[in-house]
């Protein structure tokens, strides 16, 4: 008997059997997937911490080296402002024995999400490593942003004006001058993706505020940074 | 070793049926990707993988399609490769994927795979539809790589990522062109290519 392919029930079932192969081809793919996919994106995360720490891992495995660098134990939770969530600060010990914070940032770009993280000097004012990605920002321009070439310009510029204030750092067009805080070359043809890395950091920076508003003292002993009390001028 | 007729189909879609300057096909994706030589590839070889596998099973199940839904049942069949690809890609090469990002889900939107269903798989047998899908992704490929060679060697003075126009050359007052990272620039580009590519043929005869 041949199957008429024109009438309507074996349209629907039809349909409906390829909907349900499709279904449970991807949803089986997916399940098989997810432990490597969650495995790449643990270390894809960990590289980019270890990138904005300015560590070189060469051939080794990137995971152990940050193990040895930013011990499990070392992760600050901090309250987002007037909420209840709360936001990941890792604390890193170089080779040399400096303590350096690593922020992790998050905005929007031209095109999807930018982020990335951001590594400070214990002094919580000094930048000392930056490092970006992002989602689909245009190769050649937005996409620059990950590039060597930009991040550096971020190394050693203060986030805090001269009161102490955490004022973030400006991404602004060459030539421009930024009101009160430090300033860092936008990237000429990407006006957008470069506002949204500096609406980031400020944003970010805000969010971070129960985090930052405690200097440490600059006695190197003290390492617990309590972060209820004290610095009130 | 290939009779003449797989031989048109392989080849013909590189050059006198090619889908983007003859056809006219793909044009949105082959602007968006076109800024650097490494995406353009990458996204040239995945549209390839993906044009010949989903000619494949459409022409399989060809004949058991209605013709009512067949546009529907033929887009179930490239959303779900473009996914599997994208979730294969995630698991065993997250760099590639996240390179990618967004124009991975784009192919689902690319003419050239529904216009290659359409008209070529839904017709014709499995093996002739592989080969028809190889020739498209290839052809769509070539002209990718084209215009990308192009607007990163003059917009950006690279190749692949790696500087091939020497720092000398900038220190006489030599700039990238700007307007080259622009889509404008690479429709202009495509533009070109179509134009060369119809003299010639015209001089062909073909």
């Amino acid at each position: 008997m041949k199957l008429n392919t024109n009438s309507n029930i074996y349209t629907i079932v039809y349909s409906a059997i390829v909907v349900v192969i499709v279904a449970v081809v991807l949803a089986l793919a997916n399940q098989v997937l997810k432990p490597l996919q969650e495995k790449n994106e643990q270390l894809d995360k960990q590289k980019q911490v270890l990138g904005a720490l300015k560590v070189e891992y060469g051939t080794q495995d990137p995971a152990v080296v940050y193990t040895s660098i930013v011990a499990a134990g070392d992760t600050i939770l901090v309250c987002k402002p007037n909420t209840t969530d709360t936001l990941e600060v890792y604390k890193a010990k170089l080779e040399d024995g400096s303590i350096k914070y690593v922020l992790p940032l998050s905005g929007k770009g031209l095109w999807g999400g930018i982020g990335g993280y951001l590594a400070l000097n214990e002094d919580k004012n000094t930048i000392y490593g930056v490092n970006f990605n992002h989602e689909g920002e245009t190769p050649g321009l937005g996409a620059k942003i990950v590039e060597m070439e930009f991040r550096e310009k971020f190394e050693k510029k203060h986030i805090r004006n001269a009161e102490g204030e955490v004022v973030s750092v400006a991404v602004l067009k060459k030539g421009k001058k930024a009101e009160g805080k430090q300033k860092v070359d936008a990237i000429s043809g990407a006006t957008i993706t470069s506002e949204g890395v500096s609406k980031m950091l400020e944003n970010n920076l805000a969010e971070y505020a129960e985090f930052l508003k405690v200097v440490p003292a600059a006695d190197p002993d003290d390492e617990e940074v309590e972060p209820n009390k004290t610095e009130e001028e | 070793m290939l009779s003449q007729k797989t031989k048109d189909t392989l080849l013909g879609p590189l050059n006198v049926n090619n889908p983007v300057v003859v056809q006219i096909l793909g044009i949105c994706s082959a602007l968006a990707v076109t800024v650097q030589l490494k995406p353009a590839l990458v996204m040239g070889i995945a549209v390839t993988i993906i044009v010949a596998m989903a000619n494949v099973i459409v022409s399989l199940i060809r004949n058991t399609i209605p013709m009512r839904v067949r546009i529907i049942v033929q887009l179930v069949v490239v959303a779900a490769l473009v996914t599997l690809v994208s979730e294969v890609l995630k698991a065993f090469a997250y760099d590639v994927a996240m390179q990618l990002s967004v124009y991975l889900g784009l192919i689902i939107t690319n003419c050239i795979l529904m216009g290659r269903l359409e008209a070529f798989a839904m017709t014709n047998k499995p093996w002739d539809s592989f080969l028809d899908g190889l020739g498209n992704g290839l052809g769509y490929a070539m002209i990718l790589i084209i215009v990308a060679f192009f607007r990163e060697l003059l917009g950006a003075g690279q190749l692949m990522g790696f500087q091939v126009i020497p720092q000398g050359f900038y220190n006489f007052g030599y700039e990238n062109n700007g307007m080259m990272l622009m889509p404008a620039m690479a429709l202009i580009l495509v533009g070109c290519v179509i134009w060369a590519h119809r003299a010639y043929n015209d001089k062909e005869g073909k």
